[in-house]
């Protein structure tokens, strides 16, 4: 009796992620109003004298992304916790790597639909100009590097918290120190992007780079560390 | 049955569990200590005791989930570590008194989740004819397409134990399994215990009811504090709920009398 | 009731022979290196204040040296389910809290005087103090996350001290674009052997302290384990 491969081990535990969440469409709509809110709030606090500069939204952008998905992923997990389901998965005939795989895509998919909400809200409200498609392109990509290394670190910490009473102050204690590199390279890499000068742009393609080698590092990490972390007592 | 005829070849049969000289320590806290009990195919084996006695770290370690401080569970003859972990894991049903379901999701999904997650079935119209049946089996063919979160307590354990059954576990272990099922749902589960036995299956259950688990089994281990203080074999069909509540009593006794010479701990000073 | 075999942490405690010999020279470092200091020729822009340097570089040193060792420890305890290791790991993420506090607090002192401002973005500063609150989020996830927490914060470490390297690396690109404002200074001859001595003395610290901070782990894990052999004995109630 063979279960299936590695591949399809993944797909099965994504999609099933996919639509658990799209059942309790309710969370999402919430996350993603939260999402807003925080868009709205920085606003507030910095719209009203002179025009934002290109500094402050590339800030806000990475600042309310991370923090609705903060939000969205910890309470995610919270319902995987609730109802044990954690733990029939540990059980069951599936690579504990394909289930942080999967639990990894579930969270960067979160987070890419926050983006979708995020980005034309600064664009609406501060005013933010990507330019031409190239431009779009590049932020999409950095956008995605970002979103991906924030959600290795996410997912390995999220899954592993067990049942501590201070576990929802506890994920954001793990998790954002560790991801300051992202938050540097993608807010710096947004702003190099906006900027557009072809001396920017240059920049904006070493932040990718390095994203690129803090998300391989960073997925290695989490499929190495997963299994002891979840594993046994 | 066409279930039967779509079940992949080659399946994992295992034989004996042995569990030798297994201890469990939280820190300062002994939660098991040095039990050894054979577990044989077609056997049910009942685990009694109070609360708190190790019952469920025990079966925790036969689910390799928790590591033996001292000891060994060996599978076949051989320890977990050297097993491949999803062979082993394969053989494993485990069934707990949380339902472990996904309460988004329809029980119908859930079956089809999870039974393509074991792998049990050869394609896709095996594996729904088999959910279908399965869900026929536990009463809940009617319930089988609403979300998991509008069932009621004693339903969702029905969709537990038709979740664990699925995928035929060789292995199969049970921890308080009648929490939340009214007297047809416990008459139900212990049918479906008994036919697991039959198929040459090795179970293990721990419960408190005493009466629906009496004639199923064919050993008893009552644990007190951590230790195995009685341990009885029984013949098929000559074991009873009187015959576990006298094992248990005499366990009680093994107990207290073990612990007769203990000093006292000193009283906290006023 | 003798038991078949003793737990392994039932082992006498290693002799003291070792410690009083390092606590003895790490004594004479910390009262001589004052007056070295002291007698070090003043550095000309910043005067007195200058003289952080002498235990700010090796406290800094001293937290990333005490972060990677609770980094390798904590690979040991996962991977080896070593529980010295882990005794090893709570104790250097202390120490690297202790001096990572000591570099955080008199880094801003040197920058106050040197740039005027509290805070500039340097980026040895800036990774030392994120590897700070790495691993205060050790302890607090040690001591608060429950049944797995030791796990979880061994977890942490490992990545949190792969992560110092990134850290570092960002945080320089950043720094790159903008205006370099900090200036290491070069070191004075005069100055070699005041910095040296306490380099040394504050290494044979963080050993004395290290050690003294293991002990107490491994006295812990003994009383552990003599608890239970006593309930084995039946000497206790549990």
């Amino acid at each position: 009796m063979t279960s299936a491969s590695f591949p399809r081990q993944v797909a099965m535990l994504l999609w099933k992620d996919v639509r658990v969440e799209l059942r309790a469409g309710e969370l999402i709509y919430a996350t993603l109003l939260f999402a807003i809110i925080i868009v709205l709030l920085f606003s507030f606090a910095f719209l009203g004298g002179a025009p934002p500069t290109v500094e402050v939204m590339a800030g806000v952008l990475w600042v309310a992304l991370s923090l609705s998905g903060m939000l969205g992923i910890s309470r995610s997990f919270e319902r995987e916790r609730e109802a044990d389901t954690l733990r029939a998965l540990l059980l069951a005939p599936v690579e504990r790597s394909a289930l942080y795989l999967s639990k990894l895509l579930s969270v960067s998919l979160l987070m890419l639909l926050l983006c979708a909400v995020v980005v034309p809200a600064l664009c609406l409200l501060f005013g933010m100009q990507v330019g031409d498609a190239g431009a779009w392109g590049r932020l999409i990509l950095l956008l995605t590097l970002g979103i991906l290394g924030f959600a290795a670190v996410a997912a390995l910490f999220g899954a592993s918290l067990g049942r501590a009473r201070v576990r929802e102050v506890l994920l954001p204690l793990l998790v954002y120190p560790l991801v300051v590199p992202v938050l540097l390279a993608g807010a710096r890499g947004t702003y190099a992007i906006l900027y557009g000068t072809p001396e920017s742009l240059d920049d904006a393609a070493r932040w990718l780079k390095f994203l690129l080698v803090f998300d391989s590092l960073a997925v290695m990490g989490g499929l190495w560390l997963f299994e002891p972390l979840c594993a046994t007592e | 049955m066409a279930t039967e005829a779509a079940r992949q070849p080659g399946a994992a049969t295992l034989q004996t569990v042995e569990v030798r000289g297994f201890y469990k320590d939280y820190g300062r806290q002994r939660a098991v200590a040095d039990v050894s009990l054979t577990l044989r195919a077609g056997q049910l084996t009942a685990l009694l005791g109070e609360n708190g006695a190790g019952k469920s770290t025990l079966l925790g370690a036969l689910a390799t989930l928790i590591r033996p401080t001292r000891g060994q569970v060996l599978y076949d003859g051989t320890t977990a570590e050297a097993w491949s972990p999803l062979a082993l894991r394969r053989c494993l049903g485990v069934l707990s008194h949380e339902p472990r379901c996904y309460t988004d999701l329809s029980a119908r999904e859930n079956l089809l989740f999870f039974g393509r997650l074991y792998g049990a079935f050869a394609d896709g119209t095996a594996l729904t004819a088999a959910c279908a049946q399965k869900l026929t089996e536990v009463g809940l063919q009617r319930a089988a397409d609403r979300p998991a979160r509008t069932l009621s307590r004693g339903m969702l354990q029905r969709l537990a134990i038709a979740r664990t059954l699925l995928p035929r576990p060789q292995l199969l272990l049970l921890d308080e399994p009648y929490t939340g099922l009214d007297r047809d749902g416990v008459a139900l589960l212990s049918r479906l215990m008994a036919a697991e036995r039959e198929r040459g299956a090795i179970v293990v259950v721990i419960s408190h009811d005493l009466d629906a688990l009496g004639p199923l089994c064919d050993q008893v281990a009552v644990l007190l504090h951590g230790r195995l203080r009685a341990h009885a074999e029984f013949a098929p069909g000559t074991c009873d709920g009187p015959a576990l509540l006298r094992l248990y009593q005499q366990a009680s006794a093994a107990g207290a009398a073990a612990g007769a010479g203990k000093l006292r701990r000193a009283e906290p000073r006023p | 009731m003798a038991m078949s075999t003793d737990p392994p942490a039932l082992t006498k405690p290693a002799p003291l022979t070792t410690l009083w010999l390092l606590l003895a020279v790490t004594s004479v470092g910390m009262l001589l290196a004052p007056q070295l200091i002291l007698r070090a020729p003043t550095e000309p822009t910043m005067g007195f204040v200058q003289r952080i340097f002498y235990f700010h570089v090796p406290c800094a040193w001293l937290a990333m040296l005490g972060a990677l060792t609770c980094g390798v420890a904590s690979a040991l305890y996962l991977f080896k389910n070593s529980d010295k290791a882990e005794h090893v790991a709570v104790s250097a993420a202390e120490l690297t809290v202790v001096f990572g506090l000591i570099a955080i607090v008199s880094g801003p002192l040197w920058a106050r005087k040197a740039w005027g401002v509290w805070w500039q973005w340097d980026v040895r500063l800036t990774t030392t103090a994120l590897l700070w609150i790495i691993f205060i989020a050790y302890l607090f996830a040690r001591r608060y996350g429950g049944p797995g927490g030791r796990r979880l914060g061994a977890g942490l470490a490992l990545f949190g001290a792969a992560d110092v390297p990134m850290i570092y690396v960002s945080v320089s690109l950043w720094r790159t674009i903008h205006p370099k404002t900090s200036v290491v200074p070069t070191l004075d001859p005069g100055m070699r052997p005041a910095f040296w001595l306490s380099m040394v003395s504050l290494h044979v610290l963080f050993i004395v302290l290290m050690q003294l901070r293991v002990r107490l782990e491994r006295a812990r894990a003994r009383y552990n384990a003599l608890h239970l052999q006593a309930q084995d004995a039946g000497l206790i109630d549990d």
